[in-house]
């Protein structure tokens, strides 16, 4: 048995928001030798994976059975005032459907790290809609791609061979050839060599130069003048202007330069409206680049159970949204949550000084594949499969197309969805408890 | 540069692709705390400031500090005035917690003070 | 074994020619039994249904509750959900929002609530089936299913281009089979690629869709023929192209004619049944009459309206450009979402007026649809929910037909000019309980082919719903005494009493192994998921599934 040579075909990689499932995976034992077709990430993800090897649970730093800490941690989300549960980016979409369950019976805030990387693009899509489509319409017939605080050479470094720049589509049959690429950012970045078009602008003036551009495109006259400070020309934008005007199919592709830097949700809406305005002459399209591999999924699964996409309090018995108020930073910072559950994220090691402070002095759960400084803060902590080498089950792609999980190996340690599943349980016969002994 | 002396820069907090590979092994790892433990400056305003690669500097945004090796960055790659950390513990301690209602608090762009601490040399 | 005893109740079964009698119903193991004779099969569970009417659990044959365009619309619209009541958690039940488009539990718990026991999400595009089963996983109670969306696919274009049926089918059964689907949709058809492709929009069905060298009236006739050919329990669904343009009546009228008596169902044939001209608002005016006549000389057409209510709402289809001609015409936000290969999607919030004129005189179409189809059997209730409304305005809407003197007071309160433009003022006709049981329950499941749903025959699923009989008929359809399903009493007191998972409905055709190669070959060239990645498992399906056969040639 020891060591069988197994080889997994259309293998899915989690690692980015690109959920590239053309992997070939060949797997010795419990190691992956070979990852065929996976990126320098992807490669990275599969081949130096480190399962945990510590104990699967522990409580406060003791090793503990997966039963006891499973009690604990329903112990501690039942009995608090106002639990909240963060991360999920990084799991299945059936373990984030029973999170959001325990957070519906326990009264709680759920929130995803989509709070932290694209909720302005959330709360900027309930502004002015958005004009999106699946990454094959890009593939298939996008002339005219852009990319706007995004810097796919090294977070994303499969899109533009699988999705955007590179590949022959129905419409685009040369590829590369039959399309213009032009990269904004205010770093040179290593994805600028890609681009036939670089614009580099200033930090901070993402706003002004889109309006700028919906300006153009409307026809509204502007002056050099008003774009003092951006660090482009009238020249450049108009220049780009006539591009997207005359593109068959155009495609505005928006990174975390938008949605983290001041202005956030407004600078996202300035590029949504930007490609919403320019199907008055053309078809034009805006995607953002998502992240962790199932941060969408996250999304998804938080929407369809509540209404609402992140940031959800379940405390009044009913799902409340409100940015700012329910999402994790802001409830950690200002001391308002008395216990967590942290789902395959690690806030103590980058969320702001007052928000790790004050968690680390509440109780609460931490689920991860590996040791993080959360897990090591955590009263009880789990050690987790991974999902999409150890566990099967269901992501989205930062396009929402849905797509199968096939592992490569078993994992000595449950899955995520396991252990909220059986916390659930626990959390459930607590309430009835509770309840029984109230009356 | 003085000791002390402190000058306005904006910081770009971003993946980097050594740091998302390093990140498979693990946070504690060598090459992750290396990668995300460093700033970025262009090579100009290193040598205007008569910083070296591995002296430390102190970086400063309100209240919040940390002392941090500075790198040049590759030519071209930042214009002059702007700062780059790989995104991680380093660069998320000088992030404030105020989400202006979003949720999402200000982690690129941000004003840092940057002055010098110590040089690699004398350390 | 659970046997459940439904005692002395009115019933309404209208496929067994049961109008308004008492009688005693059976159910054992979820299903309907004749009276048992054996003493020892004593019920397990007794309900005392006297004075109350029974109808079999309602059947909502198009809605927009499960998939990617359903959830856009929840996550752009926070608004449309602050000031709308909630779904509270109980020890019981999950909680929800409610709005225009319910979270998935409280879509669950809100179609039981309202005496519904089967739904159908009318618009998936393949590529998304497998979001779709999630939603539909945690959509409880109810069975629910949905149709696929295939009037702008590639390979379906290709194949009705070059003519070739015979591969039509087999992709169109393979592509039901790996997405776990219902029935055949077409939205727009044709229109919606000539959008994706940059066009501007299909204003005749014999106008050639540009690179794929086929017309509108080719997609009607191949899929309606291929749906027939394949035997699937529902006949094609259609959304005619021309969806809400002001002298769109020819366009259906020309679809209709293009069926050339194969079966179909037209779906919320209210937003098709204009006149006027296109820019030319003054004229807009009501085509019901010319429309229904054709429907009342054509058994094998059948039609759900699509009801226009007043108020605030959503409307998501999956036609793109018409997202973005509601986006003109009301300036309201716009969310577009093209799905590559099979589709498009348009979500934009409405607000319908009485003192519109042509919102009135859309409600007043709709009115007209009912009223003027003779045969109840060939036209279902609808909201389009919620394109013309929540399907929680079901009650509403009997209220409207049952009762002529409530509708002429609605009719006194909107843009005056309705009664010029539609023929509603002159319509005297109130459907009777045992219409309202057909155009709820008994005809959609017809039309749907669900042969064990829609009646209390012996064999039926024993969905089940109870009302209290009175006089106030709105109050009589919004809170059901009880809701039972497979036998078990889910409802009660309009409160939630067990939560089941309900069944998805799917079809699983046949099809010539053969012809997958050509299929992978397509796939492969345009796809960016991997050809084995695309098909749902059975372990998608809500309470395991269950399968409809196709019916042999």
């Amino acid at each position: 048995m020891q060591n069988e040579l197994k080889v997994v075909s259309n293998a899915t990689c989690t690692f980015c928001g690109c959920v590239c499932d053309d992997i070939e995976l060949t797997v010795e034992g419990t190691h992956i030798t070979k990852a065929k077709n996976a990126c320098v990430l992807g490669k990275a993800w599969f081949l130096n994976h480190q399962g945990g090897d510590g104990p699967a649970a522990r409580i406060r730093g003791k090793e503990s059975t997966v039963e006891e800490a499973v009690e604990e941690a329903a112990r501690i989300l039942v009995n608090a005032r106002f639990p909240i549960i963060y991360g999920l980016s990084d799991t299945t979409c059936e373990a984030q459907r029973i999170a959001v369950a325990i957070a519906d019976w326990v009264g709680a805030s759920v929130d995803t790290t989509t709070s932290v990387c694209h909720g302005p693009s959330g709360m900027a899509f309930q502004g002015v809609g958005e004009i999106t489509c699946s990454l094959g319409e890009v593939r298939n017939r996008a002339d005219l791609v852009i990319f706007w605080g995004s810097n796919p050479a090294e977070s994303h470094p499969r899109h533009w061979g699988r999705y955007s720049t590179m590949p022959k589509g129905l419409f685009v049959p040369n590829g590369r050839k039959d399309r213009t690429v032009v990269l904004v950012d205010v770093r040179r970045t290593k994805s600028a060599p890609a681009a036939d078009i670089f614009l580099q602008i200033k930090p901070r003036k993402d706003f002004e130069v889109l309006w700028m551009l919906r300006a153009l495109v409307k026809g509204i006259p502007i002056q050099e003048s008003d774009l003092a400070d951006t660090g482009v020309t009238l020249e450049q934008l108009q220049n780009l202007v006539d591009k997207m005007k005359a593109c068959k199919f155009g495609v505005l592709f928006f990174g975390m330069g938008l949605s983290m830097t001041r202005g956030k949700h407004l600078n996202v809406e300035a590029a949504l409206a930007l490609a919403r305005d320019l199907n008055a002459f053309t078809r034009f399209y805006a995607n953002p680049m998502r992240g962790h591999g199932n941060v969408t999924g996250a999304d998804n699964v938080v929407s369809w159970q509540t209404g609402y996409p992140f940031g959800v309090n379940l405390g009044r018995g009913y799902p409340r949204f409100n940015p700012g108020e329910f999402t994790t930073t802001d409830t950690l910072a200002r001391k308002e949550a008395d216990a967590a559950m942290i789902i395959a994220s690690d806030p103590m090691g980058n969320f702001s000084q007052e928000a790790r402070e004050h968690l680390q002095g509440i109780p609460f759960i931490a689920l991860d594949t590996k040791e993080t400084s959360t897990t090591r803060a955590a009263a009880v902590s789990f050690t987790t499969a991974t999902y999409g080498i150890n566990v099967p089950g269901t992501v989205y792609r930062m396009d929402d197309v849905p797509i199968p999980l096939r592992p490569a190996f078993e994992s000595p340690y449950p899955s995520d969805e396991k252990i909220l599943h059986a916390l659930e349980k626990k959390v459930l016969q607590l309430l009835r408890e509770k309840l029984q002994a109230a009356n | 540069m003085n000791k002390n002396d402190e000058e306005l820069f904006v910081l770009i907090s971003g993946r980097s692709t050594r740091q998302g590979t390093s990140l498979n092994e693990s946070k504690f790892s060598k090459e992750y705390i290396e990668e995300t433990g460093v700033v970025q400056i262009c090579p100009e305003d290193m040598a205007r400031l008569g910083l070296v690669a591995g002296d430390i500097v102190c970086l400063r945004a309100d209240q919040r500090s940390i002392n941090i090796p500075c790198v040049a960055s590759k030519e071209k790659e930042l214009p002059s005035g702007l700062l780059f950390m790989a995104y991680g513990d380093w660069s998320s301690r000088l992030m404030g917690s105020d989400t202006h209602g979003t949720g999402m608090p200000n982690s690129k762009g941000t004003d840092v003070f940057l002055s010098k601490v110590c040089s690699s040399k004398t350390d | 074994m659970s046997i459940t005893f439904i005692k002395g109740g009115k019933v309404y079964d209208p496929v067994n020619g049961v109008n308004g009698e008492i009688r005693d119903i059976w159910i054992k193991d979820g299903k309907i039994i004749p009276p048992p004779v054996d003493p020892a099969e004593s019920p397990q569970k007794v309900i005392d249904a006297t004075g109350r009417i029974i109808m079999p659990g309602g059947v909502d044959m198009h809605c927009h509750i499960a998939g990617p365009k359903v959830n856009l619309a929840r996550k752009m619209r926070p608004e449309d959900k602050r000031h709308a009541p909630h779904v509270s958690r109980t020890s019981l039940t999950r909680s929800g929002t409610i709005g225009s488009v319910p979270s998935t539990f409280a879509t669950g718990y809100l179609y039981a609530g309202l005496g519904y026991t089967t739904a159908f999400d009318a618009a998936v595009p393949p590529l998304s089936a497998r979001h779709a089963h999630e939603e539909l996983q945690d959509t409880p109670i109810i069975d629910k299913g949905f149709f696929l969306l295939l009037g702008n696919n590639h390979y379906a274009l290709q194949q009705i281009a070059a003519n070739d049926p015979e591969k039509l089918r087999s992709f169109t059964s393979w592509l039901l089979e790996s997405a776990k689907g219902y029935a055949i949709k077409l939205v727009n058809p044709g229109g919606v690629e000539v959008w994706k492709s940059g066009g501007a929009k299909i204003c005749e069905i014999d106008e050639d869709i540009g690179h794929f060298k086929c017309t509108p009236r080719q997609i009607i006739k191949g899929l309606s023929q291929t749906a027939m050919d394949i035997g699937l329990p529902h006949p094609v669904h259609i959304h005619c192209n021309n969806l809400g343009i002001p002298g769109n009546w020819r366009t259906t009228l020309s679809t209709m004619d293009a069926l050339e008596g194969r079966r179909a169902h037209l779906t919320h044939i209210q937003f098709h049944s204009y006149g006027g001209e296109p820019d030319d608002q003054g004229k807009f005016c009501s085509k019901v009459q010319e429309l229904s006549d054709f429907v009342n000389s054509h058994p094998e057409v059948t039609v759900d309206v699509g009801q226009v209510l007043f108020g605030e709402t959503t409307s998501m289809t999956g036609d793109g450009p018409l997202g973005y001609y509601l986006h003109k015409v009301t300036g309201r936000k716009w969310t577009s979402a093209d799905t590559e290969m099979e589709a498009g999607c348009g979500i934009v919030p409405m607000v319908y007026k009485e003192k519109s004129f042509v919102n009135a005189l859309q409600w007043a179409i709709g009115l007209e649809w009912y009223l003027l189809v003779k045969d109840p059997w060939q036209i279902a209730m609808s909201t389009d929910h919620p394109n013309g409304g929540s399907f929680l305005a079901y009650p509403e809407i009997i209220q409207l037909l049952m009762d002529r003197n409530y509708r002429r007071e609605v009719l006194k309160r909107v843009h005056p000019r309705v009664l010029e433009r539609s023929c509603l003022k002159d319509l005297d006709r109130e459907y009777t309980l045992n219409e309202i049981a057909i155009i709820t329950r008994a005809g959609p499941a017809r039309m749907l082919g669900l042969k064990n749903k829609g009646h209390l025959g012996v064999g039926a699923d024993g969905d089940i719903t109870i009302y209290n009989e009175s006089s106030n008929i709105l109050a009589m359809f919004e809170l059901p005494f009880m809701v039972i399903k497979y036998g078990k009493v889910v409802v009660e007191k309009s409160e939630i009493r067990l939560q089941v998972p309900g069944n998805t409905l799917h079809v699983s055709p046949s099809f010539d192994d053969g012809l997958v190669g050509d299929i992978r070959k397509w796939f492969e060239s345009y796809y960016t998921i991997q050809f084995e990645n695309y098909p749902v498992t059975a372990d998608y399906l809500s309470g395991g599934g269950t399968m409809i056969p196709c019916s042999k040639k």
